[in-house]
């Protein structure tokens, strides 16, 4: 399978009053054709930093420095007008807030036909007539009634599928879901993700999902990659990741989540909180939480390293073996 | 066992834990907003100089030469001459400008303070209740608000003056007065937003009365609009003094204002400029220092960057 | 004294509407919250209230409180009903009924201390308590939420979310109170400090012998939590039953269609399922459909269902289910995977 993007040490570094904060930390990971990705983090983990800088759409005070190879492109460090034929075209992004992504004077249907005629130059009528296509490939009932609607005279979920059919309008390699569902009511997150399955089956697109919850992981995800303090800490297959965790991070969440099959008694949260980006912990920024800390990961960073020889997963601990909470009582 | 707190022995224990405690103070978000404050460099040098200005006009008569009513009737319409101690000159009647002007700022300043007082009062407390209770009330309330709005207030103070006669107080009841309409509406608005608030929500449910809410969780609240608002206005209460002195109703002689002195010295400014420029020139530093420090205040208190 | 099974809170009938206003010229629409809500609520026990936009679940949460008025219906609490109460009467009972909230941040008043905001309560509901007592039950709350003591002269915002909300819950407890609603208090935190905060409110619930009302739209977590659970939908009841009765045998199509749509942890359960999603979307309560407001979107929906708008029936063991065809409704074989599995 070919790579359609690959990340080589992605770093995105905010400037403050007297300080500077590194949000994303030499990020490497790629992603192949057709395949879909999802990247698993809580607040100050830097999952959104960095697909917003890829796309160019970090605010002013921030920089990113490393690659980010889309075929023989890079991404970062474009020039604005380069990165405007490549945006929409064969990269895009969607929100979690669709109705601040939309405009909300422009009717829908001139929204999309917008994006066909800049990149696909097709004229107004047949880009019209695509539009509404797609919007009945999304699911919106009486398309054509609809496209000539305005943003806030639709529900929130009729919303969000006109921000993916407009992000597949140009049919893209890449298409990036912040946090796509997370404002959505759950039977209507249900559709959403059963429509991202058959749209990334349909188009060939390779799908990144970026999301805090675990159940949206399990359900639509190929390859997970979880971050913690501006880092990866573990990638790999999701069943991998979900039954046999190889990092305290992955295990802590997991333990976290509740799940509806098992009622348990109680959860086993993570102690402690997230880390200041400003302030991270000397040696694993994860250690002042982590039940299998010992003397050397006060020191040392862990890096990113295979799980074993032939494995393709990764993980940044230097705990060696299976996780179970069961081992540290 | 009665303890610190006369109750059990376990409250006591945590009494001593909080006496023992040395909890730090926190940073409240008037400090967080003055430090912002600081770090605009015009905000800074125009407090700087409208301090100066303050301190000038009230401690600076008692080092010039002359009084602000004192007649020199050796210099007469004359130009700043520094050996008979006339820095600033001379008007018409032989009276040195620096005192007077001096004793204009003051008179001008201590208006636009009272005025701004005044108006904040009424305007804080009206507004609060009206947005708070909202319904009729609020709809009675804002009318009253609107018709005023609708009277010329210069035929207010006409009819002020005419009834108490010109006395500078009145001056500052009647701007006052004109002020804090804009204040209370201001001050409505904020308070709408402000009692959809969970925090609200919640000293409602602590059983908080609307008057405990009003006062502990609203008004608190209103500070950076009404500061911003009201140094955004001492310019313009002090242009409406100046034009109601400059029209004759305001301060009476021999005391003067800014706007007095402005309208004695335009029509000779032709002949004799160091009439005009000097309380012209305080004028116009004062007001453009104080829109600095809206505009800072502004900033400070609603920054883009949180 | 309360016997332990005896009903600490009950709701009959309750209804709350509420105008929008859409012109000058035009009549207000009417948006109906809630509709024919009865139900009761155990000393001891956690209800979980549970549904999607629309349903009602946080207007309900604060008429309870009597934050908002109902428009009809009673509450009633240790069998006196408070929507008839003077206000001064309901003012003293809100040191017994309390509430935490969804946003931890806008739940504190910025320009007030921690301290402060916790002592709040006691300081209007107790004008008698002297400071220093005051301010020792304050310390001890904090402690017994996980709170520092040290950071009691701190402001709200130098506070993380999971922090604010260890805050809110302090605040909440410090009248000592019988019931607290929990209005969706994990949804706005982090996955880590959600697990965090609700194995408190668990530890807390022992400690001080609460009742609770926890409100989410987060079915996992109202599983985890609740002992029985209240399913709403566009402002009205259609099913309450146990726990294990709602995930084990649900009688309510809605309450099937919410289970397989919530999102499981656990990859090959999650391919293993067959999604019963729900045709469309909510509708609006401002218009609802005739008869069974479900209708629109249920599998099983007859010509009938349109015309009879389905009575709340009690089941055995105090299970409630509104739908006329609850008894012919058989489970399919898909869908028995997630939810025998």
């Amino acid at each position: 399978m070919s790579k359609v993007l690959d990340v080589i040490d992605l770093s995105v570094t905010f400037a403050l009053h007297n300080s500077e904060v590194r949000a994303v930390n030499n990020l490497n990971f790629s992603l192949e054709a057709g395949e879909t990705l999802a990247v698993v983090g809580e607040s100050g983990s830097g999952k959104s930093q960095a697909f917003l800088s890829i796309m160019g759409l970090l605010a002013k005070n921030g920089r990113t420095s490393g690659r980010a190879m889309m075929g023989p492109i890079d991404l970062v460090g474009l020039e604005t007008s380069q990165l405007d034929r490549v945006r929409g075209k064969d990269i895009a992004m969607i929100f979690q807030d669709p109705m601040t992504s939309l405009n909300p004077s422009l009717k829908v249907k001139t929204q999309l036909s917008e994006v066909l005629v800049k990149h696909r130059g097709f004229d107004k009528d047949k880009a019209v007539t695509t539009a509404i296509e797609m919007l009945e490939r999304v699911g919106i009932p009486e398309p054509a009634k609809r496209a000539n609607a305005f943003p806030h005279e639709m529900s929130g979920g009729m919303r969000q599928r006109v921000m993916i059919a407009m992000a597949l309008l140009c049919q893209p390699k890449i298409l990036i879901a912040d946090e796509p569902t997370t404002a959505l009511d759950v039977t209507v997150q249900a559709q959403m993700l059963e429509l991202f399955k058959s749209l990334t089956e349909d188009f060939g697109t390779a799908l990144v999902m970026i999301t805090h919850d675990l159940g949206v992981v399990a359900g639509v995800a190929d390859r997970m990659m979880v971050m913690y303090g501006g880092r990866a800490v573990e990638t790999g297959m999701v069943d991998e990741l979900f039954y046999d965790p190889r990092h305290p991070y992955t295990l802590g969440l997991l333990h976290s989540t509740p799940h509806i099959a098992h009622r348990q008694a109680r959860l086993d949260p993570i102690q402690g909180l997230p880390p200041s980006l400003e302030h991270l912990p000397k040696g694993c920024s994860f250690n002042p939480r982590c039940a299998f800390c010992f003397d050397r990961c006060l020191e040392e960073r862990p890096p990113l390293v295979p799980v074993s020889e032939a494995s393709a997963r990764e993980k940044a601990c230097f705990y060696e073996g299976p996780l179970s909470y069961e081992k540290v009582a | 066992m009665a303890g610190i707190t006369g109750k059990d022995a376990i409250l006591t224990d945590y009494a001593n834990k909080l006496a023992r405690l040395d909890a730090p103070k926190g940073r409240s978000l008037t400090q967080d907003a003055l430090r912002r404050l600081v770090r605009n460099k015009a905000a800074v040098v125009s407090i700087v100089v409208v301090v100066l200005i303050v301190l000038v006009a009230f401690i600076g008569p008692y080092f010039v030469p002359w009084g602000y009513s004192q007649v020199d009737w050796s210099a007469i319409r004359k130009p700043p001459d520094f050996d008979k101690g006339h820095f600033f000159g001379t008007d018409q009647n032989g009276r040195d400008m620096l005192a007077r002007v001096l004793q204009g700022t003051q008179m001008s300043l201590i208006v636009a303070a009272v005025a701004t007082v005044v108006s904040v009062a009424i305007g804080v407390v009206y507004g609060a209740v009206a947005g708070y209770f909202g319904g009729r009330v609020d709809a009675v309330m804002m009318r009253i608000v609107d018709i005023m709005y609708a009277l010329p207030y210069i035929l207010f103070v006409i009819i002020l003056v005419v009834m108490f006669g010109r006395n500078p107080v009145l001056l500052f009841v009647g701007i006052g007065a004109i002020e804090w309409l804009t204040m209370a509406r201001i001050v409505r608005g904020q308070t709408l937003s402000l009692k959809e608030k969970e925090f609200v929500e919640a000293a409602r449910a602590g059983g908080a009365g609307p008057f405990t809410i009003i006062l502990r969780h609203i008004v608190p609240n209103l500070t950076g609009p009404v500061v911003i608002y009201a140094t955004l206005t001492i310019p313009e209460i002090i242009i409406a003094e100046s034009f109601l002195s400059y029209l004759g109703l305001g301060v009476q002689e021999p005391q003067t204002s800014l706007g007095t002195l402005i309208s004695f010295g335009a029509p000779v400014a032709e002949v004799l400029p160091w009439m005009l420029l000097a309380p012209a020139g305080v004028l116009v530093t004062l007001l453009l220092c104080l829109t600095y420090i809206g505009d800072g205040l502004r900033d400070a208190l609603d920054p883009k960057d949180r | 004294m309360i016997a332990a099974t005896e009903n600490l809170l009950e709701i009959k009938g309750l209804r709350k509407s509420f105008s929008i206003t859409t012109g000058l010229l035009s009549r207000p629409l009417e948006l109906k919250a809630l509709q024919d809500i009865t139900f009761s609520i155990k000393k001891g026990e956690t209800l979980g209230i549970v549904g999607e936009s629309g349903c009602g679940k946080s207007t309900l949460g604060r008429c309870i409180l009597q934050l908002i008025a109902p428009d009809e219906g009673q509450v009633l609490w240790l069998g006196q009903d408070l929507t008839r109460l003077p206000a001064e009467e309901m003012r003293k009972r809100r040191a017994d009924l309390q509430i935490i909230f969804q946003d931890p941040l806008a739940s504190l008043n910025p320009r007030m201390t921690v301290g402060e905001i916790i002592a709040d309560p006691l300081r209007t509901l107790r004008p008698g308590m002297g400071k220093a007592e005051r301010q020792a039950r304050v310390v001890r709350m904090m402690e017994a939420v996980g709170l520092l003591p040290e950071m009691i002269n701190r402001y709200p915002h130098e506070f993380s979310g999971g922090q604010a909300q260890r805050i809110g819950i302090a605040r909440a407890l410090i009248t000592e109170p019988k019931l607290i609603v929990c209005d969706e208090p994990v949804s706005a935190l982090d996955v880590s400090i959600q697990a965090q905060i609700l194995n408190l409110l668990s530890e807390l619930k022992d400690e001080f012998g609460l009742t609770l009302i926890f409100i989410s739209h987060n079915l996992s977590v109202v599983r985890h939590v609740s002992d029985r659970i209240l399913v709403l939908y566009l402002g009205r009841i259609v099913e309450l039953a146990t726990g294990d009765e709602i995930y084990e045998d649900p009688k309510h199509p809605y309450t099937r269609a919410l289970l397989t749509a919530v999102p499981i942890p656990d990859p090959k359960l999650a391919r293993q399922r067959n999604i019963d999603a729900l045709k469309g979307e909510i509708p609006s309560p401002i218009n609802p459909p005739s008869g069974c407001t479900f209708r629109t979107r249920c599998r099983f929906a007859k010509p009938r269902c349109a015309e009879v708008r389905p009575p709340l029936e009690t089941l055995e063991g105090g299970r409630l289910v509104a739908c006329i065809r609850w008894r012919e409704i058989e489970i399919p074989e898909e869908s028995e995977a997630i939810l025998g599995a």
